[in-house]
C-alpha cells in the first residue's frame, strides 16, 4: 500500500493510500477544532446544513439525484470527537470505475471530489448567509439525535459517565453539544462560525482507493481551492488529568423504566500518560476487558454468569479508561467488586502467559486486519495525524507483539477509579 | 471445487459439495490480510417443531440460540479461547432461520478452521454447563428487551402472525429457556447440524482445496436426509392484528409498519422477486425518493427511517419504519405516492437512476468479508447465488418494479407497531 502525506494548501493535509484491494474509493475531509461547550453544537450542525444544498445542487432532491447518478455514491456529514478535538466534515465513498459498465465511471474520483468541494465551500445561501429554513430544519434533526441518545441504554450510560466524570473539562462536552445550545443557534451566528471554521481550522483530508495519489492530490487541491484561509489555529489538543477529580470515587445512580441495569465505570490512566506507551496501554486494556479472552469476560461473564457483556475501552488522547456491563440491578455490588478485583490483578501483574499472549495476538491481528477496511484505515490515520505519529498499523502491531508483562503493569500502575455511573430500574432506584 | 468467474464483480468463486452433503464456498481475496470463515446451519429460532426418529418434537422458544452459546464448550475447554489464542476473533449469531459460527483472523487460518469445524460438529454438554449459561443468556434477553428496535419488531411480528414460531423472539424469554436441558440440545444438534444441512463459506486469501480437504477430514462421511421442519399451517396474507402500542424509555414516538408478502420461493426466481421488491421500494421510499425527502423536510421523518424486505422462516415480510411524531401522516404520504405510481407508473428516469445506485450498492458490498460470507450461506439455503445480484438487477425493468408495488403493496393495509415515550 503506497502512502502519501502532503500539504495541499496552507494547513490542509492529504493522507493518501493507494491500493487495489477495494472496489470503492473513500475520501474524508475533517476540519479540526477545539471541543468546547460554546461551539460544539454549532460545529455539529454546520455539515448537516451544508448537506442540504449547494449552489449547483440547491436542495436535497438535486443532491440525491446527483449521488444516484454517480452509482449511489455516498456523501455524509462526519462529526467526531478525538480527545478534546472536534473533527467536523464529510466522508464520501464511491464505486471505482473499474467495476462499472463500460467507461461509465472513469472519472468518479473527479466527480465526487468536485461535489465534496462544492458542498463544503459553496453552500446554498441567501444574502450570503446560510438559509434560515435549512438551519431551522436541521436544528430539529440535531435535537432529535441528541434526545435519541436515551434510546440505546449502553451508549447512553457511556455518554452520562463521560458527562459526569469530566464535568469540569472540555472532554465532558458531547460531540453534538446540548439541546439548549442547539435551540439558541441563529442562522447568522452559524454562518459566522462556518466562516471561522473554514478560515482557521487545520484540515485533514484522507483518501484510500485505486487512483494515483498525485491525481488525488490534484483533484482535492482543485476541490478545496477556494477555501478562504486566515490565521490557522494549530493550538488544539487535549488536557490530560492525571488523577481522579475527588478523593472519593463519585457515584451517580439514575433510575429508568428498564429491566437490565447498566454499570459504567470511568478511570484516569494516571502516570502512564506522562509518556504514553500506546502499545502497552492497548495490551493492558485487552488483558483487562478489551477482548473475549480478557479478565472481565472470563470472570464477570463466564465464571460468575453475572452478565452478557462486560468490557473495557480506552481513550488514548485523554488518558481515560471505562468499563461497561449490563447486569441485574441487584448484582451491582458483586459486579463492582469483581471488576475492581480484576483491575487490581492486572496492576499486580497477576496475568498468566496465556492471557498476555492471547491479548497481544488478538490486538496485533486486529491491527493487521484493519488494513483490509478503508473506513478503519481512515480512522487509524486520522488518529496518527492527531497524535503526531507517522507509522502504520503493521508497525503498531509489531510494537504490540513486543509488549512485556512489566510494560502492562507499568501501564496499569497509575489507574485510578474516578466515577461510577449506574443506570437502574425504577423499583429500587433513587436519585 | 468448481471455479466460477464473476467478471463484472471482479470475483472468482470456488464451490463444492461433499459426499456427506456439505456445501462449500470459497471466495479468494489475494492481497488481503484477513481471512474469514463461517460455518452455518440451516437452523434458527423458528425451527421449533421437527421430526426425530419418526416422532414430532416440540422445543421451547430460544433453543437454537441456547445451543449456539453451548456449542463453544468442548471436553478440552472453551473453543472461543482456543481460537482467540491465535489472535482470531470468533463469534456466532442465531437468526430465525440460521445459526452461524465464524472467525476472522490474520494468521493460523488452517488451525482455526480445524477448530471451527471440530467444535461445531461435536456437541459436549453437561447439566452443570447448561445451567450456568442461563444467567448469561438471561442477561442477553434482558438487554434486548430494553431495546426499542427489538421491542417494536417483536410486536410487529405478533401483529402479523396469529400463531407459529415467528411470534417468539429468537432468544426466547427468561421463562422459556428454563425448560432447556442437555438432552434437548443434543436432539436439536443431531437433527439440524448434519453437514447436509450446513454450509461452509470462506472469504480471504485461502486455498480452496485446503478448505475442502479439512472438511472431508474432520466432518462425518455419513450421508443423511435433510431434516423435516414444521412451521405450522400457511399463515396467509391477512395480519392477525393491525395496531399495537406500548410505552418505553425513548425520546420520541417510533413506528414499524409491515405487510406479509407470502411464502419465500427458491432459486433465481426468488432472487428476482426480492431484488425487484428492493428496487421498487428504493424508488418509492428510498433516501432519494420524493416521498422521503418531502417527509424529511416536513419534519415527519429523519434518517432513522428505513425499509426492508425480511426473509424469515419461509415467510417474506415488508417493513417500513423509524422515528416520527405522526406515523399516520407518514403512512398517508406513502399510500398517496403509491396511488400516484398506480396512475402514472414509476418515472423511467427515476427508475434508471435508482438502478444505477442499487448497482453501486452491490459492488460496495463486495468489500465486506463478513457480509459476503453470510450471504453465501443464505444463498446456499435458498438456492441462489448472491454474486449474480448485478446480473439479475440488470434484467429488472421499470414495469417489473411498478407491477411489484401494485401486486404486493398497493391497496393493502399495513399492521403498525408503535412505541411511545413515557410521560412522567
Amino acid at each position: 500500500m503506497e502512502r502519501m502525506r502532503r500539504e495541499l494548501l496552507p494547513g490542509v493535509y492529504l493522507t493518501g493510500l493507494r491500493t487495489d484491494k477495494f472496489k470503492t474509493g473513500l475520501i474524508s475531509v475533517s476540519f479540526l477544532t477545539r471541543l468546547c461547550r460554546e461551539e460544539a453544537s454549532m460545529n455539529a450542525l454546520i455539515p448537516r446544513v451544508l448537506r442540504r444544498g449547494s449552489v449547483h445542487y440547491p436542495d436535497m432532491d438535486a443532491l440525491s439525484a446527483r449521488l444516484d447518478e454517480l452509482y449511489g455514491a455516498r456523501l455524509e456529514p462526519l462529526v467526531r470527537k478525538r480527545g478534546e478535538i472536534q473533527c467536523v466534515g464529510f466522508w464520501a465513498d464511491f464505486v471505482d470505475g473499474a467495476y462499472l459498465p463500460g467507461e461509465a465511471g472513469a472519472d468518479q474520483l473527479e466527480q465526487v471530489g468536485e461535489l465534496l468541494g462544492e458542498i463544503i465551500l459553496a453552500p446554498n445561501t441567501r444574502g450570503g448567509l446560510l438559509r434560515p429554513e435549512y438551519v431551522e430544519s436541521e436544528k430539529e434533526k440535531l435535537l432529535e439525535d441528541i434526545r435519541a441518545r436515551i434510546n440505546d441504554k449502553i451508549a447512553y450510560s457511556r455518554f452520562r459517565l463521560t458527562e459526569l466524570m469530566c464535568q469540569t473539562e472540555a472532554y465532558g462536552v458531547d460531540v453534538l453539544g446540548t439541546e439548549e445550545r442547539v435551540e439558541n443557534i441563529r442562522y447568522d451566528a452559524l454562518t459566522r462560525r462556518y466562516k471561522a471554521l473554514l478560515a482557521t481550522s487545520p484540515v485533514e483530508i484522507f483518501y484510500c482507493g485505486r487512483e494515483e495519489l498525485d491525481r488525488v492530490a490534484e483533484v482535492m487541491t482543485r476541490a478545496m481551492d477556494t477555501l478562504p484561509r486566515g490565521q490557522i489555529d494549530y493550538d488544539i489538543g487535549t488536557d490530560i488529568r492525571m488523577n481522579a477529580l475527588e478523593e472519593q470515587t463519585r457515584v451517580y445512580t439514575e433510575a429508568m423504566d428498564v429491566g437490565q441495569g447498566k454499570l459504567a465505570i470511568g478511570y484516569r490512566m494516571g502516570s502512564c500518560m506522562e509518556e504514553p506507551d500506546i502499545a502497552a496501554i492497548q495490551v493492558m486494556n485487552a488483558v483487562f476487558g478489551g477482548s473475549v479472552s480478557s479478565k472481565l469476560f472470563m470472570n464477570v461473564r463466564e465464571k460468575l454468569s453475572l452478565c452478557y457483556f462486560a468490557s473495557s475501552g480506552i481513550d488514548i488522547y485523554k488518558g481515560l479508561m471505562y468499563v461497561i456491563s449490563g447486569i441485574e440491578p441487584e448484582n451491582y455490588e458483586i459486579a463492582l467488586g469483581e471488576i475492581g478485583r480484576q483491575l487490581r490483578a492486572v496492576q499486580a501483574g497477576d496475568i498468566t502467559d496465556e492471557e498476555l499472549e492471547t491479548a497481544k495476538a488478538s490486538l496485533a491481528s486486529d491491527l493487521r486486519g484493519l488494513t483490509d477496511s478503508a473506513g478503519q484505515l481512515e480512522g487509524f490515520w486520522l488518529g496518527q495525524s492527531l497524535l503526531g505519529l507517522d507509522y502504520g498499523p503493521e508497525e503498531q502491531a509489531a510494537l504490540v507483539e513486543m509488549v512485556t508483562r512489566e510494560d502492562v503493569v507499568r501501564a496499569a500502575a497509575g489507574i485510578e477509579c474516578d466515577t461510577v455511573y449506574f443506570l437502574r430500574d425504577k423499583e429500587g432506584g433513587h436519585e | 471445487m468448481n471455479k466460477t468467474e464473476f467478471a463484472a464483480a471482479g470475483e472468482v468463486l470456488y464451490t463444492g459439495k461433499l459426499p456427506n452433503g456439505l456445501s462449500i464456498y470459497v471466495l479468494p481475496k489475494p492481497g488481503f490480510s484477513r481471512r474469514f470463515a463461517v460455518f452455518a446451519a440451516n437452523y434458527g429460532g423458528a425451527d421449533r417443531r421437527f421430526t426425530l426418529g419418526g416422532q414430532p418434537v416440540d422445543t421451547p422458544a430460544g433453543v437454537a440460540h441456547y445451543l449456539e452459546h453451548k456449542m463453544f464448550d468442548t471436553p478440552e475447554g472453551d473453543a472461543l479461547m482456543k481460537l482467540s489464542a491465535t489472535g482470531a476473533s470468533p463469534n456466532a449469531f442465531t437468526s430465525e432461520s440460521m445459526t452461524a459460527y465464524y472467525f476472522d483472523c490474520t494468521q493460523a487460518f488452517e488451525e482455526n478452521l480445524r477448530t471451527l469445524l471440530s467444535f461445531v460438529s461435536a456437541p459436549y454438554f453437561t447439566e452443570e454447563s447448561v445451567n450456568k449459561e442461563r444467567g448469561i443468556i438471561g442477561q442477553e434477553i434482558r438487554m434486548c428487551e430494553d431495546s426499542p428496535d427489538y421491542a417494536i419488531y417483536t410486536e410487529l411480528m405478533r401483529l402479523l402472525f396469529a400463531d407459529g414460531p415467528l411470534r417468539d423472539s429468537v432468544a426466547g424469554t427468561v421463562e422459556s429457556i428454563r425448560e432447556i436441558t442437555p438432552q434437548v440440545l443434543y436432539d436439536c444438534h443431531k437433527v439440524f447440524y448434519h453437514p447436509c444441512n450446513m454450509a461452509l463459506c470462506v472469504v480471504g486469501d485461502v486455498d480452496p482445496d485446503m478448505v475442502e480437504r479439512l472438511a472431508l477430514e474432520i466432518l462425518t462421511p455419513e450421508t443423511a436426509e435433510p431434516p423435516g421442519r414444521d412451521y405450522g399451517p400457511d399463515p396467509g396474507l391477512e395480519p392477525a392484528g393491525l395496531y399495537h402500542e406500548r410505552t418505553m424509555e425513548v425520546s420520541a414516538p417510533q413506528f414499524l409498519a409491515g405487510l406479509k408478502l407470502g411464502p419465500t420461493g427458491r432459486g433465481r426466481e426468488e432472487m428476482f422477486e426480492r431484488l425487484t421488491g428492493s428496487l421498487a421500494l428504493r424508488c418509492l421510499c428510498g433516501r432519494s425518493s420524493s416521498f422521503y425527502l418531502w417527509m424529511y423536510e416536513q419534519g415527519l421523518l429523519n434518517d432513522t427511517f428505513d425499509y426492508s424486505i425480511e426473509q424469515t422462516a419461509g415467510q417474506r415480510v415488508l417493513t417500513i419504519g423509524g422515528e416520527s411524531r405522526d406515523y399516520n401522516a407518514v403512512l398517508d404520504g406513502f399510500y398517496q405516492e403509491l396511488e400516484h405510481i398506480a396512475a402514472e407508473g414509476l418515472d423511467p428516469a427515476l427508475f434508471q437512476r435508482q438502478k444505477r445506485a442499487a448497482l453501486g450498492g452491490y459492488v460496495r458490498a463486495l468489500n465486506n468479508f463478513y457480509a459476503m460470507a453470510v450471504v453465501q450461506a443464505e444463498g446456499c439455503f435458498a438456492g441462489y447465488q448472491p454474486l449474480d445480484n448485478a446480473a439479475v438487477l440488470d434484467t429488472i425493468t421499470c414495469a417489473d418494479a411498478s407491477l411489484w408495488l401494485m401486486n404486493h403493496v398497493a391497496g393493502r393495509r399495513m399492521a403498525v407497531s408503535v412505541i411511545k415515550p413515557k410521560e412522567d
